[in-house]
């Protein structure tokens, strides 16, 4: 019960005007569709460099909290989901707004997150120090083969292609080496004088996720913009408490899913939300209402990507290993401030540990709150046209690439790297397996250097990485993800070309929700 | 019908060759780098990942110049036309016209070239005009009380500010 001691930290004014309004934006720019979450994080890092650490984490931490729940906004109300995590939101809950059961989607979606999310919140309460404590068995070769198994894990799962979700962790990995080696001070592949520090995660981060972002609000050319919310009327908030007491398995349902997707590295938000849904539908009595306005649908999908946020940390605070790409963002807002997460955290910086996961306690209360609140305005943002919100997306990254280090090479590298990003995703690389390459490359060449060391004195490199039963375990981990990777994408060819083939004998046009007439990836 | 299909195709195949062969000749240099360069002891790590890469860089090659390659759509000619002046604007901003011009002046024309770009509504009309001058003005004083009053952020001034 050691988090209780810190609840003070949370409310002191700084932290509680950072936790709400982190809350608030999140909300909202959550619910604006091309903003995904780890875009918002990533671009709010640069606004915690004048912060202390404890407080940049709560502001981080809001927003990654309340970008999820706030998609469901968008999700209702435009049949627009805000981020991926609310694709399952979408299918029930605009229905209900259709019918004029908007706010009542609203207010259970609303719930249904704080619930779940206060759930997740607390499996981190309850599971980090355990999991920590665990960690300290974890010798160099095991942190390694731990940060190998991220990489594999989210090439594997976030890439439709198996070789390119891997090679896509390796080009990440490459980029983390490139600048000065800290241990001999030697230089690696400068290839330009703005290489020379390196390649700044902050910088990297807001280039990956940014830029593409813009280029797609770009491609959809000069279209007026005919989205238009459906309009909610004022409903009594005691009436969607009852429907969510109604709903009580739909909500255990999406919680527990959640929570345990959330602990499984890379899975992610959305898959919660529609395993969540499928779920659900699957254990009703009235399956058929299901896409229709059922409210268990949007409260199975939107407690499930809500609970996965706080188990997508244990990993991340334990061993390094970001659950999700926000994750891997966070870890970034981590790394800025000087803190290393992993075993040593909560015995180092149990203040800034704690107050941060306390704060995400208290930020679940204040997004139900405050979400219900504001929706009506988060659906007038998410209405912005797309040519204001990709320029403004364009001026945010220049100056918080800048802002990093005060450096005209970073908003280089940054401009570089979305460009590329942009290009590589359209011939299926995936950004995650890279930032998480960038990411953890730090990570596993320390370890391996220092596992070299170690195992120079003792039995030799082999016997020191790939013997020994926790070694063994990882290794195995490590490979299992790469096979299953490999199969599954066999599998998904295979069923490509079959549907092509009946496509060629004129089966019919298959509508892909995912791919527009231009050929953009949505 | 069998023709447009077979055209697709080889725009398909192309658009995944090229990319392969970029990244397979970057992580040949990479491996070539890692393993020539000196302190050899600062390219241990390095010469163990650009090993795995040039493996995966080959395999992806072979897949997209056999036509295996499927995952991704590519870009069509109609999507570079769309994209192409607003990416122009971005490689201006940031390789010239921040540095040159200072990051307000510069990051405002570039705001205003692309909202203008895409925007649907008349290029003719001076109202549209109006609105579109004030929400950029709009926006860059909130990035100006955001960077420059609330972070400190020193932004190069170039001609202008």
């Amino acid at each position: 019960m050691e988090f209780l001691q810190y609840f003070g930290g949370v409310f002191e004014p700084t932290s509680f005007l950072l936790l709400l309004g982190g809350t608030m934006g999140g909300l909202i720019l959550g619910a604006t569709p091309g903003l995904s979450p780890t875009m918002a994080v990533a671009l709010l890092i640069p606004f915690t460099f004048q912060l202390e650490a404890t407080q940049g984490l709560i502001l981080l931490g809001a927003a990654y909290t309340s970008t999820v729940a706030g998609g469901a906004v968008s999700a209702i109300l435009l049949k627009i989901p805000g981020a991926p995590a609310n694709i399952a939101t979408a299918l029930d809950g605009h229905e209900m707004a259709r019918q004029g059961r908007g706010t009542e989607a609203l207010h259970v979606s609303f719930l249904a997150s704080g619930v779940g999310g206060i759930i997740g919140v607390l499996l981190l309460i309850f599971l980090t120090p355990v999991l920590a404590r665990w960690a300290l068995a974890f010798g160099p070769s095991h942190l390694f083969w731990m940060a190998i198994l991220g990489v594999t894990i989210i090439g594997s799962l976030d890439s439709r292609s198996f070789v390119k979700g891997l090679l896509s962790g390796c080009l990440g990995l490459w980029l983390s080496m490139i600048g000065y080696d800290d241990i001999q001070g030697a230089q690696r592949f400068i290839f330009h004088d703005s290489l020379t520090g390196g390649v700044n995660i902050i910088t990297a981060l807001i280039g990956i996720f940014a830029i593409p972002q813009v280029i797609e609000m770009l491609a959809k050319g000069r279209v007026k913009h005919k989205i238009v919310a459906v309009s909610v009327a004022k409903q009594s908030l005691l009436s969607s408490l009852k429907l969510l007491s109604k709903n009580v398995k739909a909500l255990s349902i999406g919680t527990v899913t959640g929570s345990v997707i959330g602990l499984i590295p890379g899975v992610g938000g959305q898959i919660a939300g529609l395993l969540a849904y499928d779920q659900t539908r699957k254990f009703s009595k009235d399956r058929d209402t299901f896409g229709k306005g059922n409210p268990a649908g949007v409260i199975a999908a939107e407690s499930a990507n809500n609970a996965m946020v706080g188990p997508s940390l244990v990993p991340l605070l334990t061993l390094s290993i970001p659950g999700s790409p926000t994750a891997a963002v966070l870890l970034g807002g981590l790394l800025i401030h000087g803190i290393f997460p992993g075993s040593d955290l909560f015995d180092n910086y149990p203040e800034v540990a704690w107050t941060f996961i306390n704060s995400m306690l208290i930020g679940q209360v204040l997004m139900v709150i405050f979400g219900i609140w504001v929706a009506s305005y988060a659906a007038r943002v998410s209405q912005i046209p797309p040519p204001i919100m990709a320029a403004a997306v364009l001026v945010l990254a220049l100056f918080g690439s800048y802002s990093v280090q005060q450096s005209m090479g970073d908003v280089y590298i940054m401009l570089a790297l979305g460009l590329s990003m942009f290009l590589l995703e359209k011939v299926g690389f995936s950004a995650a397996p890279l930032v998480l390459g960038l990411i953890l490359g730090p990570i596993a060449e320390a370890n391996f250097i220092q596992g070299s060391m170690i195992a120079n004195a003792m039995d030799g490199p082999a016997q020191y990485f790939l013997m020994g039963p926790l070694n063994i375990v990882l290794i195995a981990l490590v490979l299992s993800s790469i096979a299953w990777s490999f199969f599954s994408s066999r599998r998904e060819a295979e069923k490509n070309a079959l549907l092509s083939d009946t496509v060629a004998k004129g089966g019919g046009a298959i509508n892909d929700p995912f791919h527009d007439d231009t050929g953009a990836q949505s | 019908m069998n023709d447009i299909a077979s055209n697709k195709a080889t725009v398909n195949r192309l658009q995944h060759v090229l990319p392969a062969t970029l990244v397979l000749l970057l992580a040949i240099t990479v491996t070539w780098l890692s393993y020539t360069r000196e302190p050899s002891d600062a390219f241990l790590f390095p010469r163990l990942i650009s090993s795995v890469m040039v493996f995966l860089a080959m395999w992806n090659f072979l897949r997209a110049f056999l036509g295996l390659a499927k995952v991704g759509d590519g870009l069509s000619a109609q999507t570079v036309v769309r994209i192409a002046p607003g990416v122009i604007v971005m490689l201006v901003l940031v390789y010239f016209a921040a540095k040159a011009l200072g990051f307000y002046v510069a990051s405002f024309l570039a705001f205003l070239c692309v909202f203008s770009l895409y925007d649907p509504a008349s290029h003719t009309a001076i109202s549209s005009w109006v609105k579109r001058l004030l929400i950029t003005a709009a926006f860059m004083a909130v990035i100006y009380a955001l960077f420059t009053l609330l972070l400190k952020v020193q932004t190069p001034r170039g001609l202008y500010f």
